[in-house]
C-alpha cells in the first residue's frame, strides 16, 4: 500500500559574491509562495533537503572576464551539477542563466547586447513549450509581461545547437510583440531566434533572461512572474521532493 | 623557470561583436573612413613556472580552455616567452 504524503517544496537561494537578486527571489519563494526556502552561500556545498534551486540575477565577481564565467567554479556549482543530474529543479534567472551557460548545463553563450547598452525594461515573452516543471501553469502561447534588466542577454548558438534546441523543444521563453508576434523589433538584445529562455532536454534546468522575480506581486504591476514560480512549486510537490 | 605567457581571445569571425561595430563606427566619425572591421578581443598576460617553454605553454592553452576564453564564441592564441 502506498500513502501519499504531501510535502512542502523547498526552495534553495544560492548566494554568489555580487548576487543581488537573491533576496527578492527569496521573498518571491518565502513570503508570496509561502514555502519553506533558505539561503545557499556559494561554498556550501550540499542542498540535501531541496527540491527547488534558484541561481540569482546579479554580476557575479563583477562580471570578470565573462558574464558567469567565475561563478561557474564556485564549490556549491558541483552541488548543482549533481542536484540537476538527480532531477532537482533549477532555474537560473539573468546572471544565473549566465552562470548555467557557463557551467554547460543549459547550451550556448551569452554576448553582448546589439545595441551595446544596458537595458532595463518590461519585455513582453510567448511561452513555447508549457510541458516543462517551469511553465505547466501557462497556456501554449500565453503571452506574458516580465522585465529584463542586463548588458549581456544576447543568446547564441551555433545552427547545430540551434537545431537541436528547435528539435527537442528546449526553446522555453521567446521575446514577442505584445501581441505574440515574433518580430525584431520585439528582440531587445540581438538574441538568435528571439530566444528569452531555454531549458535542458531532461527539461529540470531552465535559463532565463527575464527576472520573473520582479514581477510576482500586484503591487509590482505585474504577476505574471508567478506561473514559473507556481509552475515549480506545483510541479516539485507533485513529484514528492528530490 | 618562469615564462610570460601572452594569451589573446577574441570572438569567433562568425559571432557579431557589437562592441567592435561601435568601435567602427566611433573610428568612423573620427574622419578613418579607411576601416573596415574592428574586433575588440581581451589581452591576458601570466607569469607561470614551468620546466620549459613548451610545457608552459601546453599550461597556458589548458587555461584558456578551462576559463579564460569560451570556446562556443571565442578563439584564442598563446605566446610564450622567458619571463
Amino acid at each position: 500500500m502506498s500513502v501519499l504524503v504531501e510535502k512542502m517544496p523547498s526552495f534553495g537561494v544560492v548566494i554568489f559574491p555580487g548576487s543581488n537578486c537573491d533576496h527578492d527571489c527569496y521573498h518571491v519563494a518565502a513570503h508570496v509562495l509561502g514555502a519553506p526556502t533558505r539561503y545557499v552561500w556559494h561554498e556550501e556545498t550540499d542542498l540535501a533537503g531541496l527540491d527547488c534551486v534558484i541561481l540569482p540575477g546579479g554580476f557575479t565577481y563583477g562580471d570578470y572576464l565573462r558574464t558567469g564565467a567565475i561563478a561557474r567554479f564556485s564549490p556549491v556549482m558541483g552541488a548543482v551539477q549533481r542536484f540537476a543530474a538527480a532531477g532537482g529543479l533549477v532555474i537560473g534567472i539573468c546572471n544565473g542563466f549566465q552562470i548555467l551557460l557557463e557551467a554547460g548545463l543549459l547550451p550556448g553563450a551569452m554576448l553582448r547586447n546589439v545595441g551595446q547598452r544596458f537595458i532595463c525594461r518590461h519585455v513582453y515573452l510567448r511561452t513555447e513549450q508549457t510541458q516543462t516543471p517551469f511553465t505547466r501553469t501557462l497556456s501554449p502561447g500565453q503571452v506574458v509581461r516580465i522585465p529584463i534588466a542586463h548588458g549581456e542577454g544576447n543568446y547564441y548558438a551555433d545552427a547545430q545547437t540551434l537545431r537541436e534546441l528547435e528539435e527537442y523543444g528546449q526553446v522555453v521563453f521567446r521575446y514577442c510583440q505584445p501581441d505574440g508576434r515574433l518580430t525584431p523589433g520585439a528582440n531587445p538584445n540581438g538574441s538568435v531566434s528571439n530566444i528569452a529562455g531555454i531549458c535542458n532536454r531532461e527539461r529540470n534546468v531552465l535559463g532565463m533572461m527575464p527576472h520573473p522575480e520582479r514581477c510576482s506581486e500586484p503591487l509590482l504591476g505585474s504577476v505574471d512572474g508567478r506561473f514559473i514560480f507556481d509552475s515549480m512549486f506545483a510541479a516539485a510537490r507533485q513529484s514528492g521532493g528530490n | 623557470m618562469t615564462f610570460t605567457a601572452a594569451v589573446i581571445v577574441s570572438l569567433k569571425p562568425t559571432v557579431l561583436d557589437a562592441q567592435g561595430d561601435t568601435v567602427r563606427a566611433g573610428l568612423h566619425r573620427l574622419g578613418y573612413q579607411g576601416v573596415q572591421s574592428a574586433r575588440v578581443g581581451k589581452y591576458i598576460e601570466l607569469q607561470l613556472e614551468a620546466a620549459d617553454a613548451e610545457e608552459a605553454r601546453r599550461q597556458a592553452e589548458r587555461m584558456c580552455a578551462d576559463l579564460l576564453a569560451n570556446p562556443i564564441i571565442e578563439n584564442y592564441t598563446v605566446q610564450v616567452t622567458p619571463a
